[in-house]
């Protein structure tokens, strides 16, 4: 206990004794770590705002998209044919098991008049489902219902953007807006969304999807099939999402007469599946940012065994003192050993307190969303005594080595 | 106390080999007073050394206390120079960032254990008693020697090694040094070992060993 004293007694002495050297030893480190921990920080919040932003779909939704149309051998952009129809929808509804919802829909852009405002917005036609697998929040009146649909009612139910475009002053809600040429009745107004992957019902006219032909939003196919843009599917359960993707893939391959599943003619994208790719590429991209900061923590690394070394020189006669006054190999190595791994380890927390704080004022400055998470920090710092055990481990062995004549003789 | 045996020493200087001990046979009992003399070069500080387990003869036998020493482990030998044996250097060899009291401490650190009230008793002993928060550079040159003795007697040793222990100090310092030393010697009978070339040091002990190129070539008894 009393030799621990000393021994601590010791390094404190070597490291305030040279407060500059000292200091910047545990610059290198300080740096390192708050690198890490910054850089750890930013990827961990732009991961954690771009799979909040995909999951506020629902995890159990999928999409499905036309795919391209191949004509002597080029082939155009996905989403760009004609191959995906309404009664595609129907097909699905009926035939797949473990599918709640199927939303079939298309839009046509037109412009859009109330009063004396008007702007060019998108006309969706829709069917009732389309509110729980595209999770629409109503902030007034009610959503498109099936009876809307069968009788082909020319409602409208605005996107947040477009309702306060169109009425600027007053309740938009049972007041008509001019589509194209038609006269449409606003039965409702759906809540702000904000951004997401599959765009914003904010600026956004719905209608039902029996009334888009009126306004030439929807063309059919050569067997009289009623094309549409996009059919989104809602699960059950977000764990039937293989099953249902596979059973749609054969019956939708099926009902187009195709035999390949490579030329199938519609793209099928489950938000389960995205969630899984975009979190292993931000999770591989925080690792990389982790790894180039890690760079710097090495690099401050062999910096504190360089100023070790050096340390070591310096104290010959100091060395030669301690062991002509009994000092075993293991209690100069000891102490060399420590005193790295105490350098280290301060550096390791001022790098923490620098690189939490960098976290938040980068968060409040709005640059980056950051998380700082405990593993992170736990890990920082035991690295960074690591590293002055690792790079301290062949100084401090050099230390004890010294022959106490030799270490005596030197001035 | 301790009995030397055909006791060599040879350094690689290049290709050559250096000889600096040539076959020293020598006992001292316990208690004695001893002055080994010789010219710069002869071997005295490098026996002295061997003495004191800082340094390993290339042949020969050294007993300490009735056991042989000279192929022990270096860890064993550290045991033995911080229980054991006191060391007083010409050149002091204190700390110079740290405090008289943090020097005479240090010698405690390996010994067994720090004990600040042993440890200002023997700054007292060595008339340092208001001198000890001190660093050795705000002290004279005897100041820092009778430090350094502090040092030495605090770990209470079996045996006392003085290398020139005044060769860097005025006659007056020297004398104050030579006293202490020799009233430790007088009052609790450690065995104590001098280097010197100064005869009037030397006269005071109680047996002379002369040395020349590493081999004794005289000894008187006082």
């Amino acid at each position: 206990m009393t030799k621990l004293v000393g021994l601590l007694g010791a390094v404190w002495g070597g490291v305030i004794t040279h407060k500059l050297r000292s200091f910047l030893t545990m610059l290198g480190i300080v740096i390192g770590v708050a690198a890490v921990i910054i850089l750890m920080a930013v990827g961990k919040g732009t991961t954690q705002s771009v799979v909040s932003r995909i999951s506020s779909l629902g995890a159990n939704t999928l999409f499905i998209s036309p795919g391209f149309t191949q004509t002597s051998g080029v082939r155009t952009a996905f989403g760009s044919a004609n191959t995906l129809t309404q009664e595609d929808a129907t097909a699905i509804a009926q035939n797949v098991d473990n599918v709640e919802y199927v939303a079939p829909s298309s839009s046509a852009t037109v412009q859009a008049i109330a009063g004396d405002q008007n702007m060019r917005a998108t006309v969706t036609g829709v069917t009732p489902d389309y509110q729980q697998v595209y999770s629409v929040t109503m902030a007034e009146g009610d959503f498109i219902t099936s009876d809307d649909y069968s009788s082909t009612a020319r409602i409208a139910i605005l996107g947040a953007t477009v309702a306060t475009t169109l009425f600027p002053d007053s309740d938009p809600l049972g007041q008509q807006v001019r589509a194209g040429n038609y006269i449409f009745i606003v039965t409702g107004v759906a809540a702000s969304s904000g951004q997401s992957l599959q765009g914003s019902t904010d600026n956004d006219i719905l209608i039902p999807l029996s009334t888009l032909p009126l306004l030439g939003g929807q063309t059919l196919t050569k067997t009289g099939d009623h094309v549409v843009r996009s059919i989104g599917v809602m699960e059950t359960d977000s764990k039937d999402a293989t099953q249902v993707t596979n059973d749609i893939t054969t019956l939708l391959l099926d009902r187009h007469n195709i035999s390949d599943p490579t030329q199938a003619d519609f793209r099928i994208t489950s938000v389960e599946a995205l969630l899984a790719s975009v979190n292993s590429i931000t999770s591989q991209l925080t690792l990389l940012l982790g790894a180039i900061a890690a760079i710097s923590l090495l690099v401050g690394g062999i910096g504190v065994m360089n100023i070790m070394l050096v340390s070591v020189l310096e104290r010959t006669r100091e060395i030669g003192i301690r062991k002509a006054l009994g000092a075993k190999e293991s209690d100069i190595w000891m102490q060399f050993l420590i005193e790295a791994a105490f350098l280290t380890f301060a550096g390791g927390i001022i790098g923490v307190i620098i690189g939490w704080g960098g976290s938040y004022v980068i968060n409040r400055l709005g640059l980056f969303t950051t998380i700082v998470t405990p593993d992170v920090i736990i890990l920082a710092v035991s690295v960074s005594i690591g590293i002055g055990i690792f790079f301290g481990f062949y100084p401090a062995w050099n230390a004890s080595r010294l022959e106490p004549i030799k270490a005596l003789r030197t001035e | 106390m301790i009995t030397l045996e055909g006791i060599t020493k040879s350094y690689k200087m290049g290709k050559r080999d250096l000889v600096v001990l040539k076959g020293i046979d020598l006992k001292v009992n316990k208690g004695e007073l001893v002055a080994i003399m010789g010219a710069s070069g002869s071997g005295k500080t490098t026996l002295l050394n061997i003495c004191g387990c800082l340094d390993r003869p290339t042949t020969g036998k050294y007993y300490f206390e009735d056991k042989e020493v000279s192929r022990l482990k270096s860890g064993e030998l550290a045991r033995i120079r911080g229980q054991r044996i006191g060391f007083i250097f010409q050149t002091f060899n204190l700390l110079s960032r740290i405090t008289a009291l943090a020097n005479v401490e240090l010698g405690m650190t390996y010994a067994g254990g720090v004990n600040r009230q042993q440890a200002i008793e023997a700054l007292g002993k060595v008339g340092l008693a208001k001198r000890i928060h001190h660093r050795p550079l705000e002290l004279s040159g005897g100041e820092q020697q009778r430090v350094a003795i502090a040092r030495a007697i605090v770990k209470d040793p079996t045996l006392f090694l003085a290398d020139e222990p005044t060769g860097q100090l005025d006659s007056s310092s020297g004398e104050e040094v030579m006293s202490i030393l020799l009233s430790l010697h007088a009052e609790k009978g450690t065995t104590l070992i001098i280097v010197t070339h100064d005869a009037s040091v030397a006269h005071r002990c109680q047996r002379i060993i002369h040395i020349k190129d590493g081999e004794i070539i005289a000894e008187e008894n006082l």
